[in-house]
């Protein structure tokens, strides 16, 4: 236990840190509920939802509606592929092969580099080949370089305690290696498989340097909020955080009642 | 009489290293095969070179005349039970035990009631729906018996499979395994490295050190006539001696305390080091003048009559034909 000036300490501290993670989004959240004749600041000028609406009409600058498609669109294909390529890899990397150690570190190395540098070399990239560059294709390609690595090393935790005698006595009961992919490894790390892929989506979703210089014409959601942050001086930008908060936490949330319902029916 | 299990020449190398050396085994049918021995000496990669989960560096394995040397765990007609039960932690009691049913394609029906009478054989019924993490230690052993029988195997092989239970459960789950395994008519193999254990269970036993079988024979033959010194060691209950006719093995429990060191029959004479009560018998420690150390376990009457003391002088003394010879170049 420590003292009590210690204690006082570690709660300032954490005080702290809750203020600093919460206290700019809750501001947030507030301001966009400001009054139609409101501005950026506090204090409210009345409370209404018409910063909401206004962010589903054409804009002055910037398409929200496009990006914000563009954006899920992604996060979809981003979190698929995470999750179907790093389970693939966690699996053949549960046994060693020639240049696996290689292999490995090569993976890893990508969550070393700068991600603008693998934003710029992927854009450059692009450029010299002369393809278009697009949110669906090299931005898709640059932001699974930050997705893949850490996918892999969540199997990797995951495969560490696994324990290879429940595939032997699934092999021992006649299962084939399919089957025993399937009616036993998947279902044991199911809830860490449903990790990967909210790690894959809330990591795609607010994705900012990999995305900045390869994304091409058609912008996602955070490049048009930072094009939004230079131009626009209405709630509106308050509004759209909030949606996107929100949607966060709904992902999240239906995740873990997913897990829940999962365990429940299959009694983890 | 045919085998039910053959091992020819049977051996494991993990690089240079041998895990097991060659060894040849023959195991009549329907009966109690402990595979008994300190750890590393290769009994568990012998349990699972029969079983199919560990391949087979040279040699052949036939089960019931078939040779299964390169066929998958399923097709061999064994079934395992691991040291760890390797129960599904997903899938309930039931479940499990009708996972090998499930794998054959046997309905969702058919194969539920069929674990039914499997659980009832390990007198579960009533935790059908729990799943492992709700069943104690016991339980869930019977239950990964119950998953291991409902293929039907020809033979069964246990992984230590009381290791990992209390002194008390253990005995009672002994007698339950050899009670299934009389019932059932079928081969258990069973690994240990418990010698009592064996004794209590085996038909037949098979003593194991550094790769190589030591001695294969009934357990009372092994306590009777241990072929090695190793073997005396390792069964326990012997004073392995060095004396001027050559190297032998006592039974403690055919050990006495000479009251002197008369002349007549054998006898080793020193200083008691230790004497240790162990209720319905006493424990007596000597270690003689060339310091070799010998034990004699008295029953408590005989020791009370005329206790002794550590430090005291004392002889130990036995019939000439309880000294059993063994062979010297062995350890």
């Amino acid at each position: 236990m420590p003292g009590p000036l210690a204690r006082l300490l570690l709660g300032g501290l954490f005080l702290l840190f809750v203020l600093f993670l919460y206290g700019p989004t809750f501001t947030i959240t507030i301001l966009s509920f400001q009054g139609p004749d409101g501005g950026l600041t506090f204090p409210m000028n009345g409370v209404s939802l018409h910063w909401f609406a206004r962010l589903f009409q054409p804009q002055a600058v910037g398409d929200l509606g496009a990006s914000m498609t563009r954006t899920l669109t992604l996060a979809a294909m981003v979190t698929a592929s995470t999750v179907v390529i790093s389970l693939a890899a966690g699996m053949a990397f549960r046994r060693r092969f020639r240049g696996s150690g290689v292999l490995f570190a090569l993976t890893i190395a990508s969550l070393i580099v700068p991600s603008i540098l693998v934003s710029l070399g992927i854009g450059l990239m692009f450029n010299m080949m002369e393809w278009e560059p697009a949110w669906y294709s090299s931005a898709f390609g640059a932001q699974l370089t930050w997705t893949l690595p850490f996918g892999l090393l969540i199997m990797f935790a995951v495969f560490n305690r696994f324990d290879r005698s429940w595939e032997e006595a699934a092999r021992d009961m006649g299962a084939t290696p399919w089957q025993s992919f399937w009616h036993v490894v998947l279902p044991i790390i199911a809830p860490s498989v449903v990790g990967i892929a909210l790690f894959g989506f809330t990591l795609s979703f607010d994705e900012f340097a990999r995305t900045l210089l390869t994304a091409g014409s058609g912008n996602t959601l955070p490049l048009e909020i930072l094009g939004m942050t230079t131009t626009v001086t209405t709630p509106v930008l308050y509004a759209l955080g909030t949606v996107s908060t929100a949607v966060s936490f709904l992902v999240i949330g239906g995740a873990i009642l997913g897990v829940r319902l999962l365990r429940k029916k299959k009694g983890f | 009489m045919r085998a039910d299990v053959e091992l020819i020449g049977v051996t494991k190398r993990y690089g240079a290293a041998v895990a097991v050396d060659g060894i040849s085994l023959a195991i009549p049918p329907a009966s109690y095969c402990c595979l008994l021995g300190p750890s590393g000496c290769g009994k568990t990669s012998t349990l699972r070179m029969i079983a199919g989960h560990e391949s087979i560096s040279d040699g052949d394995i036939l089960l019931a005349g078939r040779n299964v040397t390169n066929l998958p765990p399923a097709a061999r007609g064994t079934a395992m039970m691991f040291q760890s039960y390797a129960l599904f932690p997903h899938l309930t009691a039931l479940e499990n035990i009708a996972f090998g049913l499930r794998m054959r394609g046997m309905g969702k029906a058919e194969r539920l009631a069929r674990a039914a009478e499997f659980l009832r054989l390990v007198q579960l019924e009533k935790m059908a729906d729990r799943l492992p993490t709700q069943l104690s230690g016991g339980q869930q052993q019977r239950v990964a018996l119950a998953r291991a029988l409902i293929t039907s195997p020809k033979v069964l092989l246990l992984d230590e499979p009381l290791s990992a239970l209390d002194p008390f459960l253990r005995t009672q789950m002994r007698e339950e395994l050899k009670r299934l395994q009389r019932e059932l008519g079928i081969t258990f193999i069973h690994v240990t490295h418990g010698q009592e254990e064996a004794m209590a269970l085996s038909d037949i036993a098979v003593v194991m050190d550094q790769g190589r079988i030591a001695q294969a024979a009934p357990p009372r033959e092994i306590f009777e006539k241990p072929a090695s010194a190793f073997v005396a060691r390792f069964i326990g209950g012997h004073n392995v001696l060095e004396l001027p006719q050559g190297r032998f093995a006592v039974r403690t429990d055919r050990t006495r305390l000479a009251p002197a060191p008369a002349g007549g029959g054998p006898h080793l004479s020193g200083h008691v080091t230790a004497v240790e009560y162990q209720g319905s018998a006493v424990r007596v420690v000597v270690q003689a003048r060339d310091g070799q150390t010998a034990e004699a376990l008295l029953p408590d009457s005989l020791f009370h009559a005329s206790p002794v003391a550590p430090g005291e002088a004392a002889t130990l003394g036995w019939e000439a034909q309880e000294a059993h010879p063994l062979p010297r170049d062995a350890a």
